[in-house]
């Protein structure tokens, strides 16, 4: 089964997981901006980082014929520095026309302060001044809850935006009915301990449908496993769901939501190889 | 949607691995009650204890999501207020 993995870091991840993915069926990817594990020292450090996400990485991932897309942002952990982060967000709109740049992401909160809903407001502005699609990462642990809330909050509160246009990550069984029922899509995050596991995940669907549901791998430089979707294909199946139902989680579901971005240039790996026949 | 599976085809899967976590648990409290020093004031022990009541209540569900609620911070409805932010 082809699928999409809608949230994974690969500037983190070699070059043989490109051929492991492509192996598994993945013929498309996003890569949100996010942290690098460490501070970066100035706004510069963040031009690169740009170049590698609208430039490198779609030559790496091309490679093994999968499609890279991206989101460009300062991630919530380093927003809490304001002066940095207004520098880096005037840097955006130079590569918001490079192609594969689906919007602006993975914005979000961390330790949930005030720095933080500063520069996420901040985000969500540029995003709505340049019609752009939203990517944001939830807090993790016991901030998740309250994050969530409070992104919500703040999103419901500004009548600009197209709830049908942001997604929000990294939801769990105490988050996903609150962005569900406000209208935005939510992603499921596959992470040994910290977030959802595919069996999870599974009870996620099996509880709210598979309406505006994402399943991602969110692989990155910590513990995480870049074939995770696989890995809840396989546990779907194993419980008896159609493969219609699961295609539409892992493929058709973010091809809907990726499709809404002028950027997503995107040919269906069956309609492509009908063409060439 | 309900689960294609019915609840006696779960419990023959899942039965083991049900056990083995439990184990796991139990092996964890053994390991903490063998150690030196005292943690029974601790915050997180009397979670811990909380969200075992939670798993030991039947014919209920939803226990994850309690579970997940019990081990948030509260979300405080005037939060704006206390940042000094105002909506768009």
């Amino acid at each position: 089964m082809y699928y999409i993995d809608p949230h994974i870091h690969m500037v983190s991840r070699i070059t043989d997981d490109y051929e492991t993915l492509a192996r598994m069926g993945c013929v498309a990817i996003s890569e949100p901006a996010f942290w690098a594990g460490f501070d970066r020292g100035s706004a510069e450090s963040f031009r690169d980082y740009f170049r590698q996400l609208t430039d490198v990485e779609p030559k790496r991932a091309a490679q093994f014929g999968i499609r890279h897309y991206t989101w460009l942002c300062i991630n919530a952990k380093e927003a809490e520095n304001v002066q940095l982060s207004r520098e880096v967000i005037a840097l955006i709109p130079d590569f918001l026309d490079a192609p594969g740049v689906l919007g602006i992401g993975e914005i979000g909160l961390n330790k949930n302060t005030k720095n933080e809903c500063t520069i996420f407001m901040e985000h969500v502005d540029l995003a709505v001044s340049h019609d752009q699609q939203i990517l944001i990462h939830t807090p993790h642990l016991e901030d998740k809850y309250m994050g969530t809330r409070m992104i919500l909050d703040m999103l419901t509160g500004d009548s600009r935006i197209d709830r049908s246009r942001v997604l929000v990550d990294h939801v769990e069984e105490h988050t996903v009915r609150h962005v569900l029922d406000e209208g935005f899509w939510a992603g499921m995050t596959l992470y040994p301990v910290s977030k959802c596991t595919p069996q999870r995940a599974c009870d996620i669907i099996e509880m709210h449908g598979a309406e505006r549901l994402l399943v991602n791998s969110a692989g990155d430089w910590g513990p995480s496993k870049p074939t995770a979707v696989p890995d809840f294909i396989v546990e779907m199946r194993r419980r008896g769901h159609q493969e219609s139902l699961i295609r539409k989680v892992v493929y058709e579901n973010p091809l809907e939501f990726f499709g809404q971005s002028p950027n997503f240039d995107f040919t269906p790996p069956d309609i492509a190889e009908a063409a060439a026949l | 949607m309900p689960s294609p599976m019915t609840a006696a085809e779960v419990l023959d899967r899942e039965f083991l691995e049900i056990r083995a976590k439990i184990l796991e648990l139990a092996a964890s409290f053994d390991r903490l009650h063998r150690s030196e020093g005292v943690v029974q004031g601790d915050p997180r022990v009397i979670l811990i204890r909380e969200a075992l009541d939670v798993l030991a209540t039947t014919d209920r569900g939803g226990r994850a999501e309690e579970i997940q609620l019990l081990f948030s911070r509260q979300y405080p409805d005037d939060w704006r207020r206390d940042y000094d932010l105002e909506t768009v």
